[in-house]
C-alpha cells in the first residue's frame, strides 16, 4: 500500500481511480494462485482463439 | 501453374506466404518480396527497449527458412503494381527494388497470378514535425529498440544523481498501437524499481486515446465483482498504481529536442518537457503506386488516401451514427481486381473503432484502428486460403471469412519482465469490432472479454514468444499453433 499512499494525492488526477490493495498485489506474484490463474486464462485465450479462428 | 506474390514478410505475410506454400506444394510458386533479411517477432522489441532481451533473440534471418519452405524470397521492397500488365504483355506484375542478396538498388518486374499485400505500415514519423529528429526514440523496429534502450540507459545512469523526465506514449493525434506504449511505460517503471532509480524518475504518459483505456478498440468492458467494468478503471488503477499520471485526448503537434508541444481536445495546448521520450509515430501505407497498362496512375482505385490497400469494407457509410459491424471486410479482396488482396495492417479499415473526436479547433484526436498479431495473423491465413482454394479449384471458389467484428483478439501486455516478479495485464475481447446490434450497449460478448494483471500473463507472455518464433521458424508440428 506503500506506493500508493505516496501517488495518490487529495483530489488530484489519480483519486478517483480504482487502487488495488496489497492483497490483490500480493496475489498478482503469489506464485500458487498465478499458476492456478495460469491455466484458467490459458483456457480462456484458447476458447477466444477457437472462436475467431471461424 | 500458378505464381501468388506475397508483398511482405511480418506477422501477417509470413503466415500467408508459408501457410500457402504449405497447402499448394510445388505445383505452384509462392514468391515472397520484403526488405528485410530477418523476421523480427515486434512484441519482444518492447523488451529489447529496456535491454531485457538482445535484438538477436528477437529476430532470425528468412533466407533459410524459406529456403526449406520452397518459396522464392526476394529480399527488395515492392514500389509498384501494375494489375493489368504494360506495354510489352497484359500479364499483370509488381516491380521491386532489391535491398539485399548483393542485388542492391536494382528493379526487377515479378509477374503474378495472385498478389497480396501484407506490407504492414509505414512509421510516419514526418506527419509530427521534429519526431524524427532524433529527439525522441522509437520500439517499432528492433533497432529502434536497440537505440532506445540505449538511451534509456544513459537516463538512468544520470538518475543515479539527479532528476530525469520521461514522456511515453503516441506521437501524433491520429496514432494506434497505444498498446505498444502501454507495454513500454510499465517497463521502464519496473526496470527503474530494480535499478533503484524510481525515486529520481518522473515517468509521464501522453496520448490521443479520450479515456485511458481506449486502446484504439474504443475501450472494452469486463466482468468484475457483479459489475461489466470499463478497461478506463483498469487503466488508471495502474497508472496510479505505478505513479505514473497521465495526459490523454492529445494530439503531439511538434518535437523539439527535450520538449513536446501538444493540443488537447479542449482546444487547450502545452508543451511537456523531457529527457528521454518514446513517442510512437502515426501509421500509414508504406506508399505503394498502382499503373495502369499505358502509364497512368491508378493508385487512387487499389489504395485508400491514407496509403492502405482497399478491399471489401463498406467505406461510405458516412458518419459515426451510421456505422456498423458489417461494414468491415470479411474476405480481403480488393473490389477492382479479384486476383488482389490486403491482409494485416496493410488493408484500409473502413472506420474508426474509437469514437471519433476532434479538438474545438477542428484538430482530429483519435486513435486509429490497429490490427494487432492475431487479427493480423488470422487474417493472412484466409487470404492465403482464399487465394490456394481460387488456384485449385478455379475462379468460382469460396472465398474464406474473417471479419474483425467477428474475431477475438487475445493480447497480453507487458508490465514489466522476470520469471517471479514480472507481471502482464492478460486480455481477450470479443468481437475486436464493437458489434452495438448484437451486443446492444457494450458491443462485445462479456463471456469472452476478460483482463486481468499478473504473473500468469507474464508467462503466457513469455511463452507466446517462443512459440510464435518456433513457429515461424517453421519447426515440426507449427501448422498447429494457432495465429
Ligand atoms: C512495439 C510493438 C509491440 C507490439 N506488441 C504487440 C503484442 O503484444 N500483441 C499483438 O498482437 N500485436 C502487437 N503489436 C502489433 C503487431 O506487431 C502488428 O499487428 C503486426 O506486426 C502486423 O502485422 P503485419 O504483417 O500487417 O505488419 P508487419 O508485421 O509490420 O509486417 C510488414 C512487413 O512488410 C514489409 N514491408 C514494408 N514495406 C514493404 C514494401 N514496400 N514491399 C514489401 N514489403 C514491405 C516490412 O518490412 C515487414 O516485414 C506490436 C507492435 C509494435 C510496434
Amino acid at each position: 500500500m506503500q506506493r500508493i499512499e505516496e501517488t495518490v494525492k487529495p483530489y488530484d488526477q489519480n483519486f478517483t481511480t480504482m487502487v488495488p490493495t496489497g492483497f490483490v498485489k500480493f496475489m498478482r506474484t503469489c506464485l500458487i494462485w498465478q499458476f492456478l490463474r495460469f491455466i484458467a486464462i490459458n483456457i480462456k485465450m484458447i476458447i477466444v482463439v477457437r472462436k475467431s479462428h471461424g | 501453374m500458378a505464381r501468388l506474390v506475397v508483398m511482405g514478410g511480418g506477422v501477417s505475410g509470413h503466415t500467408a506466404a508459408t501457410f500457402a506454400k504449405d497447402w499448394l506444394g510445388d505445383e505452384h510458386e509462392v514468391v515472397v518480396v520484403t526488405p528485410n533479411s530477418q523476421w523480427n517477432w515486434i512484441p519482444s522489441n518492447i523488451w529489447v527497449g529496456v535491454g531485457q532481451m538482445t535484438k538477436e533473440e528477437v529476430v532470425f534471418p528468412l533466407a533459410p527458412v524459406y529456403e526449406k519452405a520452397g518459396i522464392d524470397f526476394r529480399q527488395a521492397k515492392a514500389v509498384s503494381i501494375h494489375p493489368n500488365g504494360g506495354e510489352k504483355s497484359d500479364k499483370e506484375y509488381i516491380t521491386i527494388e532489391y535491398t539485399g542478396q548483393g542485388k542492391e538498388g536494382q528493379t526487377e518486374e515479378i509477374t503474378y497470378d495472385y498478389l497480396i499485400n501484407a506490407t504492414g505500415p509505414k512509421l510516419n514519423f514526418g506527419a509530427t514535425p521534429g519526431l524524427d529528429e532524433g529527439h525522441t526514440v522509437s520500439v517499432c523496429t528492433a533497432d529502434h529498440a536497440v537505440h532506445a534502450n540505449l538511451e534509456l540507459k544513459k537516463v538512468f545512469e544520470k538518475a543515479k544523481t539527479e532528476k530525469q523526465k520521461i514522456l511515453v506514449g503516441t506521437g501524433h493525434g491520429m496514432c494506434t498501437c497505444q498498446g505498444a506504449a502501454f507495454e513500454y511505460i510499465f517497463n521502464i517503471e519496473h526496470e527503474a524499481n530494480k535499478a533503484g532509480v524510481r525515486d529520481n524518475l518522473e515517468i509521464k504518459w501522453i496520448s490521443n486515446e479520450s479515456f485511458l483505456g481506449d486502446f484504439g478498440i474504443g475501450g472494452l468492458h469486463m466482468k468484475r465483482g457483479g459489475y461489466a467494468a470499463s478497461s478506463r478503471l483498469f487503466a488508471e488503477s495502474l497508472y496510479s498504481e505505478r505513479g505514473i499520471p497521465w495526459i490523454i485526448g492529445a494530439h503531439v503537434s511538434k518535437v523539439e529536442a527535450g520538449k513536446a508541444h501538444y493540443e488537447l481536445l479542449d482546444g487547450s495546448t502545452g508543451e511537456e518537457e523531457f529527457d528521454f521520450a518514446m513517442l510512437i509515430p502515426p501509421f500509414a501505407g508504406v506508399g505503394l503506386k498502382a499503373y495502369d497498362k499505358d502509364g497512368s496512375d491508378i493508385t487512387d482505385t487499389i489504395f485508400a488516401p491514407n496509403g492502405f490497400m482497399k478491399v471489401d469494407a463498406k467505406y461510405d457509410a458516412g458518419a459515426y451514427e451510421n456505422w456498423k459491424a458489417s461494414d468491415w471486410p470479411r474476405t480481403y479482396q480488393n473490389p477492382t481486381y479479384s486476383n488482389m488482396f490486403a491482409c494485416g495492417i496493410a488493408f484500409a479499415p473502413p472506420h474508426l473503432i474509437s469514437k471519433p473526436m476532434s479538438s474545438v479547433n477542428g484538430t482530429p484526436i483519435n486513435p486509429t484502428p490497429p490490427r494487432t498479431g492475431m487479427p493480423s495473423g488470422i487474417i493472412g491465413k484466409n487470404v492465403a486460403h482464399s487465394v490456394c482454394d481460387l488456384i485449385k479449384k478455379g475462379p468460382d471458389a469460396h472465398l474464406h471469412e474473417a471479419s474483425m467484428a467477428e474475431m477475438g483478439a487475445a493480447c497480453v501486455a507487458s508490465a514489466g519482465k522476470g520469471l517471479t516478479d514480472g507481471t502482464a495485464a492478460a486480455l481477450t475481447v470479443y468481437p475486436v469490432v464493437p458489434d452495438f446490434e448484437k451486443y446492444p450497449g457494450l458491443g462485445r460478448d462479456l463471456d469472452y472479454t476478460f483482463g486481468e494483471i499478473g504473473l500468469a500473463g507474464h508467462w503466457i507472455k513469455h511463452i507466446l514468444h517462443h512459440l510464435f518464433i518456433y513457429k515461424a521458424k517453421l519447426k515440426p508440428g507449427w501448422t498447429l499453433i494457432p495465429e
